[in-house]
């Protein structure tokens, strides 16, 4: 009996051990929800309301891609993961995608069974400071503790910023970004650096905001996107052409609002074809005829996204920056639904 | 065959040895299989890439372009030294809460019970947090610096203190001050063959002592004095020189000692009473001074039943190391297991390699302590 208790313990394990891998979008259809991976608090990002719901910019673009498959933006499931497990977790199957803050770089994007799908967030490193240290510019931080999260990218940033220009500093890391703030606050550290974008965010949290600035200096940049398994080429091509649609929409004027005007009553081919009017390219990507439609229907176009979570008129803030339409200086660009 | 137990035993754990096997085998080849599916990079070839990354404290030397290989011996040496230092501060206290709790007076011994029920019951990890902010909230900032006498700085940042700079010549010193050790426990061996033969017990600590002091010293001014301090300065935002001890060590050394100090208190506790009622009243009707009851008679005799589980606490102690991610003191797990795992995107190797290291550094305090519980165990009476 031991026996064959032992075999059928293997025979489970192996049952359970080998998750389908290629065909990530047979699987979702299966299931039914997308699976996505976000940050666990971040103010505009991935954040939960009073209601309770998940909401957030790294929510919407989740929200998209159920949208584009299934026609339903509730057909979502989200698990938050902090930097230091995402690509780990997205990597061994945990998640579909991440819709995170992740920073497109080399070493991530080779050899690490994950590849990047396209920057959807143009973002760069920045230091915060005290106003009472009088400091105008990164470059007076010689000698400065700073402190950081660990795991993201800020710490090799700093490493290669301060030695390029042969300044002495002092990190502190912390596991998870909200400490490395709380330790700025208490004094530990002269400086605390992370994105500009997340500096934005999470510095909502501190006391006296007030008694705080951002300095000029980006030390980096940081093409932010979100992330998929390698290997699973029409899942990276659902991804991104969902995203290229809601960049797209705003290159053409195409809004939450308008859209079902716009596809009734356009008469510009390229709306007609993105929009599913006369032309199926859903087909090539095995989503419906109206893939891009429910998309934009679901979150609107990319620069309602911004707005809505991170713009001007949000307590972040944001300009568009870099992240505007190539058409205003910033670098967002949809190659052509043709 | 059948019907011979041997044979059949033989012949089931037999088969039992090759199913385990089996099994192992499928996981190892399932694993390689699923490695290759998903595109991840097997191999160990990173720890000679550039780390690229500073760490907060470090025992050698150490800069961004030093390997991942060296910043896990870094890390390494952070765990060891914050573990020993936890062993021997958890230890100490343990053992005064432990006869405080055995005390007599009242109020002492309630005291003992109301920290040992506190922090045995509080989660380690809001210890932790609670150590961190109650260090760094009193402290000063760099500027308002502490100063005591000798070049010693404390604030928010560390405390600093004045570095020894080794100049050529200190070679001598240190052969000195190895041979005054030496010589100082011959002499205790010869105090101890006098006393045993005459009843008699020279100064041996005086002398040790002396030696100790004098030997380094005359060789300290033989050879000119060959050591300087390199002192802390107040240099832009911090001071620069000499030798930090980060608030992080020190928050993490509290919180692990004065947490397993609860635990070993309660060990101590059991030992003691385990010792038979009988020794103890034996001990005061040879006129024995408390004191000299508790170190002479009861003590060794409770070591038998503290050393076992006072291991299982030292084992934890240095596991529970492995949250220092969460006050940034650069420890194993988060300077290897975390930065190093997230930049160099191979989760298996890092991991393997992390779990090596602390099976290593736990199997190194059990042997040591059980060689330790075999010295102290109790030798049976040859007849």
């Amino acid at each position: 009996m031991r026996l064959s208790s032992v075999l059928a313990g293997a025979a489970i394990a192996a049952a359970t051990a080998l998750p389908a891998l290629a065909g990530t979008l047979d699987d979702v259809k299966q299931r039914g929800v997308v699976h996505c991976g976000n940050p666990p608090n971040i103010p505009g990002y991935a954040f939960t309301d009073d209601k309770g719901e998940r909401r957030g910019f790294d929510v919407d673009t989740c929200k998209a891609l159920a949208a584009a498959i299934f026609g339903d933006a509730t057909k979502i499931k989200l698990t938050a993961v902090g930097p230091r497990d995402a690509l780990a977790t997205l990597a061994t199957g945990g998640v579909d995608i991440l819709t995170h803050r992740m920073t497109w770089t080399f070493n991530r994007d080779n050899g690490g069974g994950i590849e990047f799908v396209m920057p959807l967030f143009y973002d760069g490193q920045g230091f915060m400071v005290r106003k009472s240290a009088n400091i105008k510019s990164a470059t007076q931080l010689n000698g400065a503790s700073i402190c950081a999260a660990q795991g993201t990218t800020t710490e090799l940033n700093i490493a290669d910023w301060f030695r390029s220009k042969n300044l002495r500093y002092s990190i502190v890391t912390f596991a998870e970004p909200d400490e490395a703030r709380g330790a700025y606050e208490s004094g530990r550290c002269d400086s605390w650096t992370n994105d500009l974008g997340s500096l934005a965010a999470r510095g909502l949290g501190l006391k006296n905001r007030d008694e705080h600035i951002i300095l000029p200096e980006t030390i980096s940049k940081e093409p932010i996107g979100p992330v998929v398994r390698q290997g699973d080429s029409q899942w990276m091509h659902v991804a991104r052409w969902t995203f290229n649609a809601l960049i797209a929409a705003e290159e053409l004027g195409i809004t939450q609002a308008n859209v079902d005007e716009m596809k009734a009553k356009s008469e510009n081919p390229e709306i007609k074809r993105l929009l599913g009017v006369g032309d199926d390219l859903g087909q090539k990507l095995g989503l419906k005829a109206d893939w891009a439609y429910q998309a934009i229907k679901a979150v609107g176009n990319y620069g309602e996204m911004f707005d809505r979570h991170l713009g001007p008129n949000t307590r972040l803030g944001l300009s568009r920056g870099l992240n505007g339409l190539w058409t205003n200086g910033g670098l967002m660009i949809a190659p052509p639904f043709r | 065959m059948w019907r011979d137990p041997r044979a059949r035993s033989y012949l089931l754990q037999g088969l039992f040895a090759a199913a385990i096997l089996a099994v192992i085998a499928f996981i190892a080849w399932n694993t390689a299989a699923n490695l290759a599916r998903y595109n991840i990079r097997v191999g160990f070839q990173f720890l000679d890439r550039p780390a690229g990354f500073d760490i907060l404290q470090r025992l050698i030397p150490y800069s961004e372009a030093s390997t991942y290989g060296r910043a896990f011996l870094v890390a390494i040496l952070n765990t060891v030294v914050l573990s020993a230092v936890g062993i021997v501060f958890a230890t100490v206290l343990g053992f005064l809460i432990g006869l405080a709790r055995l005390s007599s007076n009242w109020l002492v011994s309630r005291l003992a019970a109301v920290y040992i029920e506190t922090l045995r019951n509080i989660p380690l990890l809001l210890q932790i947090f609670f150590w961190y902010f109650a260090i760094l909230r009193p402290l000063p900032g760099p500027r308002q610096s502490l100063a005591l006498p000798g070049d010693i700085f404390l604030n928010n940042r560390g405390l600093y203190l004045p570095a020894p700079v080794f100049e050529p010549g200190s070679g001598f010193v240190a052969i000195a001050l190895i041979a005054a050790i030496a010589a100082a426990m011959a002499i205790y061996a010869w105090a101890n063959r006098r006393q045993a033969a005459t009843g008699q017990r020279p100064a041996a600590g005086r002398m040790a002592l002396g030696l100790l002091i004098g030997l380094p010293f005359l060789a300290a001014v033989a050879t000119g004095g060959p050591m300087s301090w390199d002192r802390p300065t107040l240099a832009g935002f911090n001071f620069q020189g000499g030798v930090v001890v980060i608030p992080e060590f020190v928050a993490m050394a509290v919180a692990l000692s004065t947490y397993s100090a609860a635990f070993i208190a309660e060990v101590v506790r059991g030992g003691v009473l385990s010792v038979q009622q009988g020794q103890i009243e034996a001990a005061r009707a040879i006129g024995l001074r408390p004191i000299s009851i508790y170190r002479l008679v009861v003590i060794p005799q409770a070591l038998r039943a503290i050393v076992p589980p006072l291991t299982s606490q030292y084992l934890n102690l240095t596991k529970n190391s492995s949250l220092a991610a969460a006050i940034a003191y650069p420890d194993l797990m988060h300077v290897f297991a975390g930065t190093a795992l997230n930049q160099t995107g191979q989760p298996f190797e890092v991991m393997a390699l992390t779990m090596g290291v602390y099976l290593g550094i736990s199997l190194a305090i059990s042997w040591l302590m059980n060689w330790y519980n075999r010295r102290v165990a109790l030798r049976e009476r040859t007849p």
